[in-house]
């Protein structure tokens, strides 16, 4: 146990080693989650130096939208499924997060009632849905991001690997996931808040999410996800099933011929895609304070993919570099240029395609 | 009181009668076997009872009323409409009675806007007069100078049905079927004995079958017991609500125990027939949850027969298709724009132009971008995504984010009533004939046409029907542009149904996607009759789930068919398949 443990360390910093782009990658987030901080906290507000909370919460989003980036890449990347769909776990997690969130504002709420969210109260709900109960516990609602994301992609990949639906049809049916799942969560009898969502959060683990310290806690805590989630994929894309995993992408029928079930390694990496994005959009929603059935819609998926196309596929900090970059131009495009900022995210989508077949960093790498 | 004046008008007006019969404001309802010799023997009878009226009582006037309906006079309807109507009013300075009507309507309007609302409002007070004897136009007063004739509800009561035994000789069955309708409303023993007089001689049927529904339901009233059995064998079959409801009224056991109908055998009879009411009812209403079934499917395939040609056909994923609906309905909302006087014809000719202008897009996307990415299916998904983002945007910027209103024609408003409990409006009746005809010519356009035939050797094999000589760059440009041009077309359609915004045509690809990949890919039948599969399944759902859970249902039902059969409702057979 403690050999094959020492072994895959071995193996994953082997893996590391090799990884020129993940180690810059890794060291950025170290200097960042240390810098961060430090200017949030110890400059005057006053001073140039100082990091407005706003800004730490706009890292700590981009961090979010980078872990989901690396879900999609796992998966779009290292073994040729395209999701358009994964905006639908992203948000399962928010939605999971969202309600032990929901469920700490207790008497806090407009109407005052310590059990029902006060949306329940507006709609005149006289018990919590079944579906409700124990998110108060927080170790709870950790097991459901983990688990509620990671379950349907089970059932959901169950049924579509094993009949073998492949290519297009499977972005198609993705895409129709997460379209139905915005549907259902728009309705108000669902128990999910309807098209408001959730929102008007208080307290996580007691500590007030309003407050510096918690919001710099929330931010260290999505640069560890962000870097785990990292270190994690690198470690299965260089392990013996992540050889398999790219040769499926390859040569998928040539995989099935010498033997390996091709099946069961979509399905788990699916899975484990899944529940990394459901991560990633718990983390989201503390930092950004709402959570509504927009984000099931079937055009935020796409853009994940976009990110990922526009920072180079099949690399991992690529899909990185491609999360911050398109997200950081849509803050400044969104608050500079408004009308500008569709049709430039429409043009990087062109241009990308058709003259950067392996992204940003492709290119990058392309030179040197 | 007769005022010398106005008995020294009849007859020169008399002789006035048949030149000014063509400038009638409201042409009178022609009766049957009207003689012309009758008419001008009975005019100085229609002027002289007219004169008593200013002086009569309301029981003069109802002896007045029954003695202007025995003239079976047309102009006599006019009067008693205007009675009706409170329109009948006696001229203070000469004592005449004439009709007065305010400025028709339309008139006012138009004259309002041109010459504005001051003088417009003076032209209120003038009131147009018509001489009920001569029918013609007798200038104008204002109010002050003329006196009301009045009615009271008893008169109004007799009016109405003597309008509607006028109506009932009427030649055209449309007034007669209305006039029945009236009368039916409450019917006495007189009026029933007009109808049963009526009933020999109607020769329309529906008209026919109206009065004798009316009567059966009058019969069920009477006292003895064969008359309501006959009664209710003459009500079966029928959908009127009230003969559900008086039927059911029968065969309901009151608190004391008493049935509604005391004689066993005619309440079995009346049990009978709610039955097969009801039967026929739940026919009915199957046959209209299918026809909107249908409507509702067409609008898929509608949405999704132009992509059933870029992705079904040429492989190429264009998430840009809703964008090129969209197009086709903002043309539609430009060509309304260039002729706001004739709106009937503008979604006639924005069909050819939203199939350019979308054609032109959809080749333009196609020589720019697509034709790069041949192969590469996921890329050409996201690079057209790209395209679709910009057309929403650049539509947000020439007209605004807003919705635009796009004007409904005349002929495409108003429903069709097939029976009592049937009806089904227009714009849905178009879409289902529309969708099918567009399907049929692309279908004709596929598999009859030279295009056709080299869209699909290029869609089976590209190598093999270059080496034939099949200029496939070409072929690819026109199919995508047809593609393209048509989802143009469907987006004139969809200006009719929904709101035309730069969101349009989002709101409308998974669903497109969907239908195409149900139906099977490289299938126009596929298509057709998967979209109206799904259409008429989510109208069976939504009176169990309502709308929204039916159409989640839809999806989770899609999700899994494509596990079960990946290649759709019917898939492509030979060796293009194995692609």
């Amino acid at each position: 146990m403690v050999k094959s443990s020492a072994q895959h360390g071995s193996r994953l910093m082997a893996a590391l080693r090799a990884d020129r782009g993940g180690r810059l990658f890794l060291g950025t987030l170290v200097i960042v989650s240390a810098i961060v901080p430090l200017l949030n906290l110890l400059p005057s507000p006053a001073s140039a130096l100082h990091l407005s909370n706003y800004t730490v919460t706009l890292i700590g989003k981009y961090m979010t939208y980078a872990i989901l980036a690396i879900a999609v890449d796992l998966i779009w990347g290292y073994c040729g499924i395209l999701s358009l769909g994964h905006g639908a776990f992203f948000a399962l997690g928010g939605y999971a997060m969202g309600m032990y969130l929901m469920r700490q504002i207790g008497t806090r709420g407009v109407y005052g009632n310590p059990i029902l969210p006060d949306f329940m109260v507006f709609l005149n709900w006289k018990e919590l849905p079944w579906f409700w109960e124990g998110f108060n516990a927080f170790p709870y609602a950790v097991l459901m991001i983990v688990l509620v994301p990671g379950v349907l992609a089970l059932v959901f990949g169950f049924l579509a690997f094993r009949s073998r639906v492949s290519g297009v049809y499977l972005s198609i049916i993705t895409q129709a996931l997460t379209y139905a799942l915005m549907l259902a969560f728009f309705r108000n009898d669902m128990g999910f808040g309807g098209n408001n969502g959730f929102t008007d959060f208080k307290d996580i683990l007691g500590f007030s999410l309003q407050s510096s310290a918690t919001r710099i806690a929330l931010f260290l805590a999505t640069a560890l996800a962000l870097g785990g989630c990292y270190v994690l994929c690198r470690f299965i894309i260089a392990s013996r099933a992540g050889r398999v995993i790219q040769a499926i992408r390859d040569a998928e029928n040539r995989a099935r011929f010498i033997g390996y079930r091709v099946e069961s390694y979509k399905l788990w990496l699916f899975v484990l895609s899944a529940v990394l994005s459901g991560i990633a959009g718990a983390l989201y929603v503390p930092q950004v304070g709402i959570i509504n059935p927009s984000e099931f819609s079937p055009t935020n998926s796409i853009e994940i993919v976009i990110w990922v196309a526009i920072g180079g596929r099949g690399t991992l900090y690529g899909a990185v570099v491609g999360a911050i970059l398109v997200n950081y131009a849509k803050t400044y495009f969104t608050d500079a240029l408004p009308s500008m900022w569709l049709y430039a995210l429409g043009a990087l989508f062109v241009i990308v395609t058709l003259f950067l077949p392996r992204g940003v960093v492709g290119a990058i790498r392309a030179r040197t | 009181m007769m005022s010398a004046s106005s008995l020294a008008a009849v007859p020169c007006a008399l002789a006035q009668t048949p030149a000014e019969a063509p400038t009638r404001v409201q042409a009178p309802t022609p009766i049957e076997s009207q003689a012309p010799a009758t008419k001008t023997s009975t005019d100085p009878g229609l002027a002289a009872l007219l004169a008593q009226f200013p002086d009569a009582s309301y029981a003069d006037k109802r002896t007045l009323i029954v003695q202007l309906t025995a003239l079976r006079d047309p102009r006599v309807r006019v009067v008693l409409q205007a009675l009706l109507d409170g329109n009948l009013y006696v001229r203070s300075s000469d004592g005449r009675v004439l009709i007065a009507t305010p400025q028709a309507a339309d008139q006012r309007l138009e004259s309002g806007a041109e010459r504005g609302a001051e003088q417009g409002a003076n032209d209120d007070d003038q009131l147009r007069l018509l001489d009920p004897v001569t029918a013609a136009a007798a200038g104008t007063a204002v109010p002050d100078d003329l006196s009301t004739i009045g009615v009271n509800n008893q008169l109004r009561k007799e009016l109405r049905v003597a309008l509607a035994q006028f109506d009932l000789a009427s030649s055209d069955a449309a007034v007669r079927l209305a006039a029945v309708k009236e009368m039916l409303r409450a019917l006495d023993a007189d009026g029933q004995a007009v109808l049963r007089e009526r009933v020999k001689r109607e020769t329309n049927a529906e008209v026919k079958r109206e009065i004798q529904v009316g009567l059966a339901l009058a019969d069920l009233d009477a006292p003895d017991a064969a008359t309501r059995l006959g009664a209710v064998g003459a009500l079966s079959g029928s959908l009127n609500p009230d003969v559900y409801n008086r039927l059911s009224a029968m065969v309901q056991q009151s608190s004391d125990g008493a049935y509604g109908e005391s004689d066993p055998e005619v309440r079995a009879a009346a049990t009978a027939d709610l039955h097969s009411i009801e039967r026929s009812r739940t026919f009915y209403a199957g046959i209209q949850t299918i026809l909107y079934g249908l409507s509702q499917g067409s609008v898929l395939v509608l949405a999704a027969i132009g992509l059933a040609i870029t992705f079904g056909v040429m492989g190429v994923i264009n998430m840009a298709h809703g964008e090129l609906m969209m197009l086709g309905a903002y043309t539609t909302y430009v060509v309304q724009l260039m002729m706001p006087q004739h709106i009937g014809a503008s979604i006639v000719v924005a069909i050819p132009i939203a199939f350019l202008v979308s054609g032109l897009a959809g080749i333009a996307i196609e020589r720019g971008i697509v034709r790069h990415l041949y192969g590469r299916p996921l890329e050409t998904l996201l690079a057209t995504f790209g395209v679709s983002l910009i057309l929403q945007q650049a539509v947000r910027d020439i007209f605004s984010a807003n919705n635009r209103p796009v004007e409904t024609p005349e002929w495409l408003a108003g429903s069709l009533q097939i029976n009592e409990v049937l009806a089904i409006t227009y714009n849905r009746l178009y879409i289902i004939v529309f969708t099918f005809v567009l399907f049929l010519v692309l279908l004709a356009v596929l598999k009859r046409t030279r295009l056709g035939l080299e869209v699909r050797a290029v869609s089976q094999n590209r190598a093999m029907a270059k080496a034939m000589g099949v200029r496939t760059e070409w072929v690819d440009a026109l199919t995508f542009g047809l593609g393209s041009g048509i989802a143009g077309v469907a987006g004139v359609a969809l200006s009719q149904l929904t709101n035309v915004g730069p969101n349009l045509g989002q709101s409308y690809i998974v669903d497109s996607f969907m239908v195409v990949v149900f139906g099977g890919v490289g299938n126009l039948w596929g298509t057709e009759v998967g979209g109206n599969a799904l259409g008429v399944v989510n109208k069976l759902l939504e009176p169990y789930s309502g709308a929204v859970l039916a159409k989640i249902f839809v999806l989770v039902f899609l999700i899994l068919f494509i596990q079960r059969r990946p290649r759709g409702l019917f898939p492509q057979k030979g060796r293009a398949a194995d692609g």
